[in-house]
C-alpha cells in the first residue's frame, strides 16, 4: 500500500458537487502534479464536512485536521503551495470554528443496511434472469431439495421475524399454527393493499424486486402446504401490479410455479388481485373477503385465519416485506437476521420519510436504530434550518412523539409503550410550524372517512371526535370539550371491532396527551400557537416596512388588498379568505400573521 | 427457455446470466439503465427513455443496451439514469429530463467523458 504523508477529503455533499467540488478535485491534483508532490499527498472523496451551505465547497486537511472552507478552484495554486510546500496553514481559508477531527476520523458508521430492498435499483424488474443472477429463486431451491417444511418453519421462528405490516406477530408462529391447522386445502395471501397516507415502502419492493416476494411466498406454502396463493395489490399501483404479472409469468415458464416444482412433487400457483380501493381492505378479514368478491368488510377474530381464512379454510397472511425477507433468511441463515436489531424485534425495516424532514424517501434501518438518528442522520435533519417539533409513526393511526421521545429505540414495544406504533413503517416528521391540532384534525378526516361502517363505535365515534376537531380549529372550540374528547377516544379505541377504528384514536389521543397546550390554546385564547388554523390567524401589512410595491394586491385572489403605488397597502379583514398568498409574495417580509 | 428441474438447472441458469454480464463489460460496451418506478416515470422516464432510445437510433450506435430498473433509493433525483461505458466505473445522473438526454449521450456516450454537472455521485 503506497503511503501519503497527507491527505485531502473533498467533500462531495450533492451540494457541494453543484458548487463546484469536482473542479476543486481537478484543481488540486493538477496543482500537485505541478509542485511533485502527488506521490506525497492523497486527494479523497468523502461525504459532507460541514453544512454545505454555509461553507462547501469545502476540505479537510490530515494529519492536521485542518478544514478549509468556500473553496473556488483559483485559490487552490495559493493553497497548494502554502500549506502542502511551505507547511503553512492558510488563515483566510480556514472555518472559523475548528471542526472535531475526531469525530471525522472514525469510520463511517452505515445506518442503512439494505435487506428487503437489496435488489431495487439494480436489477431489471422484468427479467427473471436478472433476478437469479442475483442468487435468486437459490433459497427456494435449498428448501425444497434440503428442507422439510418443520425445518423452514424452525429456522424462521430463530430469526426471530416479525410481521412486518406491522401488529408484529411472529411470522414462524403464524406459519406454524396454519400449518397444524386441519384441512386438505390451505391457501397464503400476501397483504399488499398498503393504503398508509404517504407510505410507499411496499410498493418499491413490489416495482423493483417483485421475485422476492414471489420467492418468498412459493417457500411459505411449502412450509404451511399450501397449493394456492393470492397477492392482493392495490389497484392504484399498476406498474407493481404489471411487474407483479410478469413475474409469476416468467416463473411459470421456467417452473419454479406449477406442477411438481424442482421435481419435488410440491406443486403450486399463484394470482395477484387487485384491491378495491378502500382503506380497510388492509385489513387481515376484511382483504380475504374482497378476495372472496364478499364487500370489504372486517369480522370478530377469532377465529383467525389460520383456523378459517378463506373461504373458510385454513390461511397464511402476510406482508410483502415479510415475504421479501424470507428467502434472504433461508439462504442466509437465521443468526444473520437475528443479528440485527434488537431482543425482541429483529433485522431489518423499511420506512418512508415524510414531512418537513430534508431527506424524504424510503429508508431501510435496522430495528433498534433511534428515532433521532432516523430524523438527523438518516433524514438529514428539519428542512430551512427549522426545529423538530413531532414525528408521527405507522401511518393514520399512529401516535405523534415529541422530541423527549427522540431517543427511543425503534422496536414494536418501545413504539406501543410510548403511545405509538410500528404500522407499516410510514414516518411523518413535523417542524414547528405544524398545528398539532390540525394534524390530529388531518388524520381523523382521513379514518372517519375510511370507516367501513359495520360497527358503531367507528362509524359514529369518529364522526363525533371529528367533529369537535373541526370546531376546536374553526375558533368555536369550548371547554369541557377535551373531556370528551378523551372519553370517546377510549370509547372509540375499546369498542372497535378492527385495527382501523382500535387505532384512529390515537393522533388524538397522542396530541392531547404530548401538545395538550396547543388545544388550550385553541379553545381558551382562540389562538393558533403555529398559525395554521384560517379561523385563528389574520393577515396585516407592516406599514413601515411595506414599499407599496403592488405585488401583494395583484395576486390576491379576493381583492381584499388595497393602497396606492409606492404607499403602504391595506389588507380588508372583512374580505380577506386567510389563504396567505399575500404572505408567500411579499418580498419584504412585510406580512404579519397574527 | 426449458423448465428448472433441480438446484442445477437454476445455477446453471445463474451461470448463463452472470456470465452475459460479464462478457458485456469485457467487450467495452456500453449499458444505459433508466430508472422506471413510480417515481420515475412520474418525473419523466419514459420521455427520457425514448429520447435515449431515439438518440441511439439516429446516430447509429452499436453495441448498447438499454434497460429498465426500479427505484434506486433518490426519488427526489429522478428520473435517473446510469451509464457504464465498459468496465469504467458506473455514473449516476439526475433529473434527467428528455432535454438533457442529447447532452449526456454525446459528451459520455459517444465523446466517452461524463458530463460532470448532471452526476449525483461520484
Amino acid at each position: 500500500m503506497a503511503f501519503y504523508r497527507s491527505h485531502i477529503l473533498v467533500s462531495v455533499d450533492p451540494e457541494c458537487l453543484q458548487k463546484g467540488a469536482h473542479e476543486i478535485i481537478d484543481a488540486l491534483n493538477d496543482e500537485l502534479v505541478r509542485s511533485g508532490l502527488l506521490d506525497e499527498v492523497q486527494v479523497l472523496e468523502t461525504s459532507r464536512l460541514g453544512d454545505p451551505h454555509l461553507y462547501g465547497p469545502d476540505i479537510m486537511v490530515y494529519p492536521e485536521g485542518v478544514h478549509y472552507v468556500k473553496l473556488t478552484k483559483d485559490d487552490i495554486p495559493y493553497l497548494v503551495e502554502e500549506h502542502f510546500l511551505k507547511g503553512r496553514v492558510v488563515g483566510k481559508y480556514r472555518a472559523e470554528e475548528v471542526s472535531a477531527a475526531e469525530e471525522e476520523l472514525g469510520p463511517p458508521k452505515p445506518k442503512e443496511i439494505r435487506v428487503v430492498l437489496r435488489n431495487c435499483g439494480k436489477i431489471d424488474p422484468e427479467n427473471i434472469e436478472d433476478y437469479i443472477a442475483e442468487d435468486g429463486y437459490l433459497a427456494l431451491a435449498k428448501a425444497l431439495t434440503e428442507m422439510t417444511p418443520e425445518e423452514i418453519i424452525s429456522t424462521i421462528k430463530t430469526s426471530g421475524l416479525r410481521g412486518r405490516g406491522g401488529a408484529g406477530f411472529p411470522t414462524g408462529m403464524k406459519w406454524e399454527f396454519t400449518r397444524k391447522s386441519e384441512g386438505d386445502i390451505k391457501y397464503i395471501v400476501c397483504n399488499a393493499d398498503e393504503g398508509d397516507p404517504g407510505a410507499f415502502m411496499n410498493r418499491r419492493v413490489l416495482e423493483s424486486d417483485p421475485h422476492s416476494v414471489i420467492e418468498g411466498m412459493i417457500i411459505a406454502a411449502y412450509a404451511i402446504g399450501a397449493r394456492y396463493g393470492y397477492i392482493y395489490c392495490r389497484a392504484e399501483y399498476p406498474i407493481a401490479v404489471k411487474r407483479l404479472q410478469i413475474g409469476i409469468q416468467q416463473a411459470r415458464q421456467l417452473g419454479l410455479l406449477g406442477e411438481n416444482i424442482l421435481e419435488s412433487g410440491f406443486s403450486f400457483d399463484l394470482e395477484v388481485r387487485k384491491g378495491a380501493g378502500a382503506f380497510v381492505c388492509g385489513e387481515e378479514t376484511a382483504l380475504m373477503a374482497s378476495i372472496e368478491g364478499a364487500r370489504g368488510e372486517p369480522r370478530t377474530r377469532p377465529p383467525f385465519p389460520a383456523v378459517k381464512g378463506l373461504w373458510g379454510k385454513p390461511t397464511n397472511i402476510n406482508n410483502v416485506e415479510t415475504y421479501a425477507n424470507v428467502p434472504q433468511i433461508i439462504l442466509k441463515g437465521p443468526e444473520w437476521f437475528a443479528s440485527m436489531g434488537t431482543e425482541k424485534s429483529k433485522g431489518t425495516k423499511t420506512f418512508t420519510i415524510a414531512g418537513d424532514a430534508v431527506n424524504t424517501g424510503i429508508i431501510e434501518v435496522p430495528l433498534g436504530i433511534t428515532l433521532r438518528e432516523i430524523v438527523y442522520d438518516v433524514g438529514g435533519g428539519i428542512k430551512d434550518g427549522r426545529e423538530f417539533k413531532a414525528i408521527q409513526t405507522g401511518g393514520p393511526m399512529g401516535g405523534c412523539l415529541t422530541k423527549d421521545h427522540l431517543d427511543l429505540k425503534v422496536d414494536y414495544e418501545t413504539l406501543a409503550a410510548a403511545g405509538s406504533i410500528m404500522g407499516s413503517g410510514g414516518m411523518v416528521v413535523m417542524d414547528d410550524t405544524t398545528c398539532m391540532v390540525d394534524i390530529a384534525r388531518f388524520f381523523m378526516e382521513f379514518t372517519q372517512d375510511e370507516s367501513c361502517g359495520k360497527c358503531i363505535p367507528c362509524r359514529v365515534g369518529t364522526r363525533r371526535i371529528l367533529e369537535i376537531l373541526e370546531r376546536i380549529c374553526d375558533g368555536k372550540g369550548k371547554p369541557e370539550d377535551l373531556d370528551t374528547l378523551e372519553e370517546l377516544c377510549v370509547q372509540v379505541k375499546r369498542n372497535s371491532l378492527c385495527g382501523l377504528g382500535q387505532g384512529a384514536p390515537n393522533p388524538v389521543i397522542s396530541t392531547l396527551q404530548n401538545f395538550r397546550h396547543e388545544y388550550e390554546a385553541h379553545i381558551y385564547e382562540k389562538k393558533c400557537p403555529a398559525k395554521v388554523c384560517r379561523a385563528l390567524i389574520s393577515f396585516t401589512i407592516l406599514s413601515e416596512v411595506c414599499t407599496g410595491c403592488t405585488v401583494c394586491a395583484r395576486n390576491c385572489p379576493v381583492g381584499a388588498i388595497s393602497g396606492e403605488r409606492r404607499q403602504p397597502h391595506l389588507i380588508d379583514q372583512d374580505v380577506c379568505i386567510r389563504c396567505g398568498i399575500c404572505a408567500q409574495v411579499c418580498n419584504f417580509n412585510a406580512i404579519e400573521i397574527n | 427457455m426449458p423448465t428448472i428441474k433441480s438446484l442445477d438447472d437454476l445455477k446453471k441458469i445463474r451461470e448463463e446470466a452472470l456470465q452475459k454480464r460479464q462478457a458485456k463489460v469485457e467487450s467495452g460496451s456500453i449499458e444505459i439503465v433508466v430508472g422506471m418506478g413510480t417515481p420515475g416515470i412520474a418525473a419523466g422516464a419514459r420521455e427520457t427513455m425514448k429520447a435515449i432510445l431515439d438518440f441511439i437510433e439516429k446516430h447509429k450506435i452499436q453495441d448498447v443496451v438499454v434497460r429498465q430498473t426500479g427505484n434506486i433509493g433518490l426519488d427526489s433525483w429522478e428520473p435517473i439514469v446510469q451509464i457504464t461505458v465498459g468496465n469504467n466505473p458506473k455514473v449516476t445522473y439526475g433529473k434527467v429530463k428528455a432535454d438533457l438526454v442529447e447532452r449526456i449521450m454525446k459528451e459520455h456516450v459517444i465523446g466517452g467523458k461524463p458530463v460532470k454537472e448532471f452526476m449525483i455521485e461520484a
